[in-house]
């Protein structure tokens, strides 16, 4: 950065005689009347977004109103989703998205940091440029891309290779039990982990790279190893910016249509069971908006875009909760988030 | 595809070569709806306006449901549905709609059983049986009697629908609502139904991919796509008591068969699934375009009709190559009375000797 002007250099020039403090300050004000237009406008644009939220709230109150009207709170915890009788119910939607975005976070998260924690401390200096730039491109792949992917390779490599091996042993647990058919909200939470993984790595790699140094060489300077240093001090340290990139991989998990819809199968039911056929929100609005012909099944499509809309919001203001909670103590990656 | 995108490369050309003489008096017509009909439409579009450079048609394929809405709001000057508007729909309306049948369109049985090298025949009892969940395995007496000679695995049966709202449901729906008294309480017809089993797949594309990718899968696809992709796909017996293979002809076929039946005042709202006829193919359709019966605009109107004139008449030819059935001669004869009636400030639009041609609107 170069040094600010001052305020002399905007003056004229001073061959002539000085200015008086009377007409620096008239200079002065010129100046501060270009920065009150600018701060209206910054104050505008930054206004604009917020104004945009609410009219997007708005709008889906709104369009949801018949069918909020109709069916009340019912439509959050019945199951049924029958055009033709114009009977709605929601609840296998809000259930597959929450489960299927569940599944991805807990295959994403220990991948994730175990690739940000390898890349800020283990790995090799050649090394690290060319795999964190690798995991960025993943976040470069369209979505329509990894469900065409997940036809193609994922399920048939899930039916007929890893579920004949894995079945003598799970398919006692609940959430293995039924026949496995490809199509499954398994097969979307892999998925779903391959698409977040970018987003969960990348943060948490800028937070570990903000913890100071000094951290770590006390740590080891108390002789532990780097294991202990990395577990006890470094992660703890930066706690709150990887709980800011979990909620930011969450978020994206739960809006996530295209990918999900081409694998999770499109069944309006609920199941414990991650090998049967399921259902989320985004990807029910995606499917059946084009075609909704009764303004009842338009509205209720409306409504349960409007109930993922309150969910997103949920989950981001738990994470600012838990974040202010857990950045009380720890400085580092607070500032990522 | 590579024809296709030379055709419209020859037709933009054609169009920026008229442009000097176009700028006279543009009519422009704007359209949207249905998918399923898009590429029939604007190869249509394309053809007519090579040889009329004043007049713009833009069909927009945002789906059947979209179609009838934005038709409903009045922001296009015509629709385009899968499945018929609703007596409701209509009544919004004031019942100023017309529909008019453009093709037919076959929805087949798709099914992968590997091993298996003839061609199954299905009984509308095990379509509707399978669809219902009650026919769970490919060894079911029910399939074997409609299948002597053939070894039937026991293998689960897969059932794959659409996920995503279609025209193409609202016909297989249709269809097994007529011929199943259960599926038409347990169920009924629409774009998108409350499925009793199976998985969702989006489009033709999601619904064959999974079939071909799940041993036991049956699943419902147009006959285009099927055909195109070359999908092994079923023969259903008819009302007549026929197995019959879907082929453009048998498609048409199920047109005429349905026709019998009909007055000459009929709407076109009818279903044709499970029409008589030996040899009609009984999960048929047509596919609509929705245009008022009142208008307001003289050249507007007149463009449309010929347009939709010309489409019903000399468009037929483009169909088959495309991979949909023609309309009856029949049929085409009500929607020239149709077309005939459509006025604007109480007068008709189209001289009442009308025979097609371009003739220059007003």
């Amino acid at each position: 950065m170069s040094a600010p002007p001052t305020a002399s250099a905007i003056l004229p020039d001073d061959s002539g005689p000085q200015p008086t403090a009377e007409e620096r300050w008239r200079a002065l004000r010129t100046i501060s009347r270009g920065d009150v237009v600018y701060r209206g406008m910054l104050t505008l644009l930054a206004l604009a977004l917020p104004l945009l939220l609410l009219t997007i709230a708005a709008g889906l109150t709104a369009g949801a109103w018949p069918a909020v009207r109709q069916f009340r709170f019912g439509f959050l915890t019945h199951s049924t989703w029958d055009p033709v009788a114009g009977t709605f119910g929601a609840l296998p939607l809000i259930v597959g998205t929450l489960y299927s975005s569940l599944v991805a976070m807990a295959i994403a998260v220990p991948l994730a940091l175990g690739v940000a924690i390898f890349l800020t401390e283990f790995a090799p200096r050649w090394l690290r440029g060319p795999v964190a730039t690798l995991v960025e491109l993943l976040a470069a792949v369209p979505s329509v891309i990894y469900g065409l992917w997940g036809v193609f390779v994922l399920i048939p490599l899930l039916r007929d290779a890893v579920w004949p091996v894995i079945r003598p042993a799970v398919s006692w647990l609940p959430f293995f039990k039924g026949v496995f058919y490809g199509p499954s909200v398994l097969a979307a939470g892999v998925i779903l982990s391959i698409m977040v993984l970018p987003y969960v790595a990348t943060v948490s790699r800028e937070v570990l790279l903000a913890v100071p140094a000094a951290q770590r060489e006390a740590a080891l300077a108390l002789g532990a190893t780097r294991w202990e240093a990395v577990w006890s001090v470094v992660l703890p340290y930066g706690r709150a910016g990887i709980l800011g990139a979990v909620i930011l991989g969450l978020g994206r998990a739960l809006g996530e249509t295209m990918a999900v819809t081409m694998v999770i199968g499109n069944r309006h039911e609920i199941s414990l069971s991650l090998v049967e056929p399921g259902y989320t929100i985004a990807a029910a609005i995606a499917n059946e908006f084009a075609e909704a012909v009764t303004p009842l099944h338009l509205s209720a499509l409306v409504y349960v875009g409007l109930v993922l809309f309150l969910i997103s919001v949920a989950i981001n203001a738990m994470a600012r909760w838990l974040i202010w909670r857990v950045a009380r103590g720890s400085a580092a990656g607070s500032a990522a988030v | 595809m590579h024809q296709l995108s030379r055709s419209l490369l020859v037709g933009a050309a054609a169009v920026i070569a008229a442009a000097p003489l176009a700028a006279q008096s543009e009519i422009r017509l704007t359209g949207a709806g249905a998918t399923f009909p898009y590429p029939i439409y604007s190869k249509w579009v394309l053809e007519y306006t090579k040889t009329r450079p004043n007049v713009e048609i833009n069909y927009q394929s945002i789906g059947s449901g979209g179609g009838i809405r934005q038709f409903m709001d009045r922001t296009v000057d015509f629709g385009a549905t899968d499945g018929p508007m609703a007596d409701s729909q209509i009544a919004v309306v004031r019942g100023n709609v017309l529909h008019i049948p453009t093709v037919l369109g076959a929805v087949v049985p798709a099914y992968n059983l590997p091993g298996i090298s003839e061609q199954l025949k299905f009984t509308p009892e095990v379509l509707a049986g399978i669809f219902l969940g009650q026919i769970t395995t490919w060894s079911d007496s029910r399939v074997a009697a409609a299948n002597p000679g053939v070894q039937l695995p026991n293998q689960d049966i897969i059932v794959v629908h659409r996920s995503d709202g279609s025209g193409t449901t609202y016909v297989w729906t249709d269809y097994l609502a007529k011929v199943s008294a259960e599926w038409a309480r347990r169920v009924g017809r629409a774009t998108s139904v409350n499925w009793p089993v199976g998985l969702g797949g989006r489009g033709n594309e999601g619904v064959a991919s999974t079939v071909r990718r799940t041993p036991g899968a049956v699943g419902y696809i147009e006959l285009v796509y099927a055909t195109q992709n070359r999908i092994s796909y079923g023969q259903v017996r008819n009302r007549a008591g026929q197995f019959v293979q879907a082929t453009l002809a048998s498609t048409t076929a199920a047109a005429a068969g349905a026709m019998g039946s009909l007055g000459p005042d009929t709407d076109f709202r009818v279903s044709i699934t499970d029409p008589a006829g030996a040899d009609a193919y009984p999960v048929a359709s047509f596919t609509w375009i929705l245009l008022p019966r009142q208008m307001s605009d003289q050249t507007k109107a007149r463009t449309l009709l010929e347009f939709l004139w010309w489409a019903t008449h000399e468009g037929q030819r483009y169909a088959t190559d495309l991979g949909y059935a023609a309309l009856p001669a029949r049929v085409v004869e009500l929607i020239e009375a149709r077309l005939k009636a459509v006025t604007v400030g109480n007068r008709p639009v189209l001289p009442a000797n009308y025979g097609g041609g371009a003739r220059r609107a007003n």
